[in-house]
């Protein structure tokens, strides 16, 4: 075979070879992303079972313990409208009241059950603006 | 001094724009005086760098609370060793650590290449200025380390306990020191596409540094990996957080491109495919240093400066828009001399290398960006999960660990089924012979972890007979005893065998993550003292609470709850494990009325109990019960509220006392984890054969001491 046909036939293989798999990358992460959502739009419109990744503040004095689940309210960043959410499994070090946290979580019934080992908390110092008050 | 600091940061500024007109202009002009006036305000700026980076280090070592960097940063608590490591945790002094690292590191090329690539290196001068004064303009007019406090607080927040550790200390000078080394290939790049010398002249003088950026680069990450593990509670060494994918792709790019240079080196082709790699490479590292300030992604971490989003965004895309420009408008200087005679050979094992390696990076990047990408397209920000991330790393990742058995082994051009047999036929006969014994062994129950033993082994077989191989072909040449063979052949192919050492620790390393993820058995368990659990074949007992005040001179720097673990295997003792719940006082300790209140309600930290070997991890992690804890806080707190300090300290005493001696209940992390070990192993064999290969060769350095005495000569001559 003339090596240039050869070697336009192996770019037009490697290129759609690349497309296709560009595609099912595309495709999948839609399929299998889960919306980041605040607690006001989690209560406003939540599927029972869908998988949602709640992002805000954990509430002052709502962090209890029942069993091998923590239970705990989120609320908006800048609200006050909060979900409950119940964790099974160790919580991350800097998770307390205040911090903002993310998580996974599904609705069932009243609450919201968060995924194993996805709660994240948001490391509180690093480059973020600290006000000197707190000095 | 804050103000000499602050007049430093100027300077550098001014020095950097200096720079960059001299350098242009010399280039242009043809005048060598401004060139090389261009390079010494590299110098230049090397020195105000570090004379800046001095007076915040010294600020931090003698906890000056007027620096407002200082007081929002660190504490009298603070341990030392952290005080002076607590200057990159800031925003700011983590762009001035960026200017320093990079000026230190241009310094060094510049000068070795002061008098070689004159007509490249003045464009690159300008560049690496260019990124100099981004920096130190971010320093000057938007997050200055020396703004300072009319009236000094008496204590500083703290360094936050989470980063008490000394990797991570070390996790951000290296990280840096790999982003700024990337500056460097890619100064060169853009000044060998400007003048249209596009030949491997300056990937040559560069090679170095690429080398040191991948190096350092790889084990920053692999520092904030080992961080992860021992000092968060999780047990984990890698999320998938975007900080993290953040220093993974330059990194991804970057080996790419260490591997297609060859190529370009050897016969003269991928040319616009290497300068790709090493734009994009210096670009996603800038991206890199974004991101983590950025606020863009949900991360792990809180960036709260957004402010610093615009410059960045504009560099960016000036970086992206002028590697575009310069590539396609040299694209006919940058065509290949020759054309891939056969996939059966180097050039293709190294182009499929690349291509995964590319692919890796995509789907890294992908996933990092997807939650902006979502919202561009459906107006809903989505986030996709570490399964998503594995689904296509794992098999990515296998195909590159095989591909890293099969490159080095290969010959150029085209090589015969002969070749291929004589030098795959061993190492895939012991590929076979571990498939054979773990299947004996019955590990089957994961086939990606299963196969990528197996490419490991195959890959580990191959480095060892190349070894074997050169080290014999010595002692027959030399009658050299086996082991000053086999220094002397490492000696004098530093690079070929500093690569088969990386690719060493790679497979070790790779098989530490496959084993590691697949046969790891974690349990979330609540114990109180006396209880039991079971975990992968081990009983862990809860022996006994600990409680201690832990203090750092006269002052208290932390509280600790923990517990005393015994662990037995078919009834024998097989270790203790120690872990601890750290509780840090907030600054003001006393500002609610209560001690208790002041240490309870500071950051909290995991202090790990961890058995480390070779073949497995015992890990653990302990959270006392908020529940029961807070109970007895709240009855201390009200009792004692407004009480003397004293008497306040006296009841911390007696509530420790409660906590060692009452059945609180706590929850604890057990993890089994078999070769994690393998993880860290597989890294420092990395790092030992990146220096190998960094290394010059005694005889390269011989002859650049010869050509430069030849050099002398010749100019006595020509004066005489």
């Amino acid at each position: 075979m003339d090596p240039s046909r050869k070697r336009r036939i192996r770019l037009v293989v490697a290129l759609s070879a690349a497309v296709i798999l560009a595609g099912a990358l595309a495709y999948t992460s839609f399929s299998a992303s889960s919306a980041a959502v605040s607690p006001s739009r989690l209560l406003a419109s939540a599927d029972t079972g869908h998988s949602y990744q709640l992002t805000g503040k954990v509430v002052d004095g709502s962090i209890s313990r029942h069993g091998d689940a923590t239970l705990f309210r989120v609320r908006d960043r800048n609200g006050s409208a909060s979900v409950p959410v119940r964790y099974v499994g160790a919580v991350p070090d800097p998770f307390r009241d205040g911090r903002e946290v993310i998580v996974t979580v599904r609705k069932r019934g009243a609450t919201f059950v968060g995924e194993k080992d996805s709660l994240v908390t948001k490391c509180p110092s690093k480059f973020t603006d600290k006000p000197t008050s707190k000095t | 001094m804050a103000t000499v600091g602050q007049a430093c940061l100027i300077l550098a500024l001014l020095t950097c724009v200096y720079g960059i007109v001299a350098s242009l202009y010399g280039a242009r002009a043809g005048r060598r005086d401004w060139v090389d006036s261009g390079r010494r305000a590299v110098y230049a700026l090397a020195f105000l760098a570090i004379v800046s980076f001095a007076i915040l280090v010294s600020a931090f070592l003698r906890s000056d609370f007027h620096y407002e960097v200082v007081a929002t940063h660190s504490s009298t608590t603070t341990p030392a060793f952290y005080r002076a490591a607590a200057a990159w945790s800031s925003q700011e002094g983590s762009l001035l650590l960026w200017v320093l690292l990079l000026s230190l590191w241009s310094s060094v090329v510049l000068f070795l290449v002061r008098r070689h690539l004159r007509d490249v290196a003045p464009y690159a001068t300008a560049v690496l200025l260019g990124f100099g004064a981004f920096f130190t303009g971010l320093l000057v007019f938007a997050a200055t380390p020396f703004k300072t406090m009319a009236v000094a607080p008496p204590e500083g927040t703290g360094l936050d306990p989470l980063l008490r550790h000394p990797s991570m200390m070390i996790h951000p000078p290296m990280l840096y020191s790999g982003y700024t080394l990337w500056a460097i290939p890619f100064a060169f790049a853009v000044g060998a596409l400007i003048v249209r010398r596009v030949d491997a002249d300056w990937i040559r003088a560069t090679r170095r540094f690429a080398l040191a950026a991948w190096c350092f680069l790889g084990i920053g990450i692999l520092l904030g990996a080992r961080w992860s593990y021992a000092e968060l509670g999780w047990g984990g060494y890698w999320a998938w957080d975007p900080v993290e994918n953040a220093s993974l792709l330059p990194w991804l790019t970057g080996t790419a491109f260490i591997h297609s240079v060859m190529v370009q080196e050897k016969r003269g082709m991928l040319k616009v495919w290497n300068v790709s790699l090493v734009l994009a490479t210096g670009t996603l590292a800038v991206l890199g240093t974004f991101l983590v300030r950025s606020g863009i992604l949900d991360s792990i971490h809180a960036f709260g400066a957004s402010t610093l989003g615009a410059p960045f965004v504009i560099l960016i895309g000036l970086m992206i828009a002028g590697g575009i420009y310069l590539v396609v408008s040299r694209r006919a200087l940058l065509a290949s001399e020759h054309k891939l005679d056969s996939l059966l050979s180097r050039e293709a094992a190294f182009l499929g290398n690349n291509l995964v390696l590319v692919g890796l990076a995509f789907v890294v990047f992908w996933g990092t960006f997807f939650p902006l990408i979502s919202e561009a397209v459906t107006g809903t920000k989505a986030a996709v999960g570490p399964p998503w991330f594995n689904r296509y790393t794992v098999p990515l990742a296998l195909v590159l660990v095989l591909l890293s058995g099969i490159g080095p082994v290969i010959a150029w051009r085209r090589a015969t089924w002969a070749n291929a047999r004589r030098n795959l036929l061993a190492p895939t006969a012991a590929a076979l012979a571990v498939l054979a014994a773990l299947l004996a062994f019955g590990v089957t129950k994961s086939a990606t972890s299963l196969a990528m033993f197996v490419f490991a082994a195959f890959t580990v077989a191959v480095v060892v007979q190349e070894f074997a191989r050169g080290v014999a072909a010595r002692r027959a040449m030399a009658r050299e005893g086996p082991l000053r063979a086999l220094v002397s052949l490492v000696q004098r192919n530093r690079r070929r065998y500093g690569g088969y050492t990386v690719h060493l620790g790679m497979a070790v390393l790779f098989v530490g993550v496959a084993a590691s993820t697949a046969f790891q058995h974690a349990r979330d368990v609540r114990l109180t003292p006396g209880t039991t659990a079971t975990v992968g074949g081990y009983q862990v007992k809860y022996v006994r609470a600990t409680a201690r005040p832990v203090y750092r001179g006269e002052r208290l720097e932390r509280v600790a709850l923990g517990a005393v673990l015994d662990v037995r295997k078919d009834g024998r003792h097989v270790t203790t494990l120690r872990t601890e719940r750290g509780y840090y006082p907030s600054a003001a300790p006393f500002a609610s009325g209560s001690l208790i209140r002041g240490i309870f309600d500071g950051d909290a930290t995991s202090e790990v109990g961890m058995k480390a070997g070779l073949t497995r991890d015992l890990w653990t992690a302990i959270q006392p019960d908020p529940e029961y804890l807070n109970k007895v806080i709240d009855a201390t707190a009200a009792k004692t509220a407004g009480k003397p300090p004293a008497q306040q300290a006296q009841a911390v005493g007696r509530l420790l006392s409660v906590y060692r001696q009452g059945a609180f209940p706590a929850q604890f992390r057990i993890i089994s984890s078999p070769l994690v070990s393998w993880i860290w192993l597989g890294g420092i064999i990395v790092f030992a054969g990146g220096l190998i290969a960094l290394w010059p060769a005694p005889d390269a350095a011989r002859r650049r001491v010869t050509a430069g005495y030849a050099a002398r000569v010749a100019r006595e001559l020509g004066r005489a």
